[in-house]
């Protein structure tokens, strides 16, 4: 019934949804867009008019800008690399069969339900006080001074604790692509004399090539733009500004309208190339 | 050399003994073809040679040496899976390769046997392709491509036909038996299908439940079946089995008798039976025929014979190729 009548009723039909969807993103968008050109200072004499791209350069050229696109960079990368890692070889570990198996699969995802102000809170108070923390009286109990987490390892912790909510969806997605790989090829391989490291090097790596993927694509776009974790644990401190937290500064604590905006649209930009840049990867290879 | 021997051979899955003790002589250059109906073990005695299940007791000897213990890819066997299992993401140069890198051969001598494997496979013009880009028979000969070029003491094959139409099923069955002329190696085969067996074996194993019936040449097998399951189970179509009064007048409790081995006349005969369907397949006609006091008779006539349903026929068994078991359902 895929007739010309059917098709318009179709497209008819779906109009408040797409409509709906496209005033989601277009009207804050636009409306970004329209105070990055202005001068607009909410507290100290409000909208005060075109300024075309200055609040773009300055937004580039202040000090804080390339630090800022630095730690985003570490902080993305790094998280992307350990739930990856780590992801994998829990999948591997999660496809054995073992005793309480359900129950194990159950626990490893429980850390992807909760909320990321939560997490925070909990690794900042339970984990990294350094008196209180449980790292601390680790530590103490071998001896050694505890590591005050948050200043003197500031990144890293932000990174532990990032990955440690994103593990769960890692490992979920790479366990699917684990059970999905056939017996028969690594008894063939096996046989072929393969032994245990070339057998994952060789056939069950390139088996979870598109599922790597997809956790790094899906993984990148929510990463750039953690907020919460920093926002609870170091407040931007300690060289954790990535550029969502910077934005955020120029906004609220700079009562900066216009400048955040401009950063606003920077990250739009970057994220846009990210995506962009891994739909081809992915592409390349579903292909195959 | 290729002489695998089995002694005592068993296997328990848990509490389930799926293979029974299982003696077995298999010698060098010979074509073995393990048959039995699906579950019957075929897999797992396959599987049991190659290494890559355990046994539970009992041994097994290539050329001479116990290997119950050795590691599959030491046994210097080579298996080709139902499901082909090549490795998707490799070209098929790459598939065939495999064996040869993993055992540390340099590139030029890999190179070298596997354009050599690819030619006699009639590989050469995808070598470069993913097994995806393949049709099932090229995939089929990948597989066997790969298994070629160790240049194995035995091939092992599981159902290797299995997922082939029937027409590919031909081909790849003769090109089979053609290699295994050219090699000269030892090979195992594995299938539920007997057709398969009568055509490529020089020595048939039929297994049931774990248990081997009969080890013997296809015409043998045919012949002389040492009782009434591979007596059924070998030959198509399957062979009448007579039970009761008809039975105990030709000579015993049960009586067997080919379908190519009753004759059928309009007019006289030792049975009297009436047509059900028939199957004209041009060279052969298979009647089905109703026969009183004996049951539904399966008949291998003549392609030009005259009956049809309905038509009143008359059946005389060939006195000197009936098969005769006694109770327990052993040939007599
Ligand atoms: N890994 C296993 N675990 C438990 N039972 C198995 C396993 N492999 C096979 N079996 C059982 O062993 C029997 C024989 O299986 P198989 O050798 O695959 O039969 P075939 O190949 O003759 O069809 C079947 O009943 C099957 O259920
Ligand atoms: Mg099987």
């Amino acid at each position: 019934m895929a007739t010309q009548n059917s098709r318009s009723a179709a497209r008819l039909m779906m109009a408040p949804a797409v409509i709906l969807l496209l005033g989601w993103m277009l009207v804050p968008l636009t409306m970004t867009l329209w105070f990055s050109f202005r001068k607009y200072l909410p507290l100290r004499g409000g909208d005060q008019g075109w300024v075309g791209f200055d609040n773009y350069v300055r937004f580039v050229s202040s000090s804080s800008f390339w630090p800022s696109v630095q730690t985003t960079l570490i902080i993305v990368g790094g998280v992307l690399i350990i739930t990856v890692v780590f992801g994998i070889l829990l999948a591997l570990l999660l496809d054995q069969p073992m005793w309480g198996q359900g129950v194990v699969r159950i626990l490893v995802i429980a850390p992807f339900f909760v909320m990321p102000t939560v997490s925070a809170l909990v690794w900042k108070n339970i984990f990294m006080d350094p008196v209180n923390g449980l790292f601390a009286h680790l530590w103490k109990f071998f001896g050694a001074t505890p590591v005050e987490w948050l200043s003197q390892a500031s990144v890293q912790s932000i990174i532990m604790i990032v990955s440690w909510q994103w593990l769960p969806f890692a490992t979920l997605i790479l366990l699917t692509a684990v059970q999905s790989l056939d017996g028969e090829r690594l008894e063939a391989s096996e046989m072929d004399g393969a032994n245990p490291l070339q057998r994952f090097g060789y056939i069950v790596l390139p088996h979870l090539a598109r599922a790597i993927t997809i956790v790094v694509l899906i993984q990148t776009i929510f990463l750039l733009s953690i907020f919460a974790e920093i926002f609870v644990t170091t407040g931007g401190a300690f060289g954790t500004k990535t550029l969502s937290y910077l934005i955020f500064q120029r906004v609220l604590e700079s009562q900066n309208i216009g400048l955040g905006s401009a950063g606003g649209i920077y990250a739009v930009i970057l994220a846009n190339i990210v995506a962009i840049f891994l739909m081809r990867i992915v592409g390349k290879n579903l292909d195959a | 050399m290729g002489r695998i021997t089995l002694k005592e051979v068993t296997k328990s899955f848990g509490t389930v003994e799926v293979i029974k003790p299982i003696n077995l002589e298999i010698e060098d250059g010979e074509f073995v073809v393990f048959v039995g109906p699906s579950g019957c073990g075929k897999s797992t005695l396959l599987r049991l040679i190659a290494g890559l299940e355990d046994v539970t007791s009992g041994h097994i000897e290539i050329n001479g040496t116990d290997a119950t213990a050795i590691p599959p890819a030491k046994r210097g066997l080579a298996m080709v899976f139902q499901s082909y299992a090549l490795y998707p993401h490799m070209s098929v140069r790459k598939n065939i390769a495999f064996p040869l890198k993993m055992a540390g051969v340099d590139k030029t001598e890999i190179n070298r046997k596997v354009d050599e494997a690819a030619r006699v496979l009639n590989l050469s013009d995808y070598i470069d392709r993913r097994p995806g880009q393949l049709s099932g028979g090229q995939r089929q000969r990948v597989a066997i491509g790969r298994a070629i070029v160790r240049e194995p003491d035995a091939f092992l094959f599981d159902e290797p036909l299995s997922n082939l139409d029937a027409a590919l099923r031909g081909n790849m069955r003769l090109e089979i038996s053609e290699l295994h002329q050219t090699l000269a190696t030892t090979m195992i085969y594995v299938t539920h299908d007997q057709v398969e067996a009568m055509t490529m074996a020089n020595k048939i194993v039929v297994l049931r439940d774990g248990i081997i019936e009969q080890v013997g040449a296809p015409i043998d097998l045919y012949k002389n079946p040492r009782n009434l399951f591979v007596a059924e189970f070998i030959g198509s179509p399957k062979m009448n089995i007579i039970k009761g009064d008809a039975a105990t007048e030709l000579g015993a409790p049960t009586v067997g008798i080919r379908p190519e081995h009753l004759e059928v006349s309009k007019t006289k005969g030792k049975w009297k039976g009436t047509v059900g369907v028939s199957e004209h397949l041009g060279s052969d006609t298979f009647l089905h025929i109703e026969a009183e006091g004996i049951g539904t008779v399966n008949v291998r006539a003549d392609g030009e014979i005259d009956l049809h349903h309905g038509d009143v026929a008359w059946l005389t068994p060939q006195v000197d190729k009936l098969h005769r078991f006694d109770a327990t359902g052993l040939a007599i």
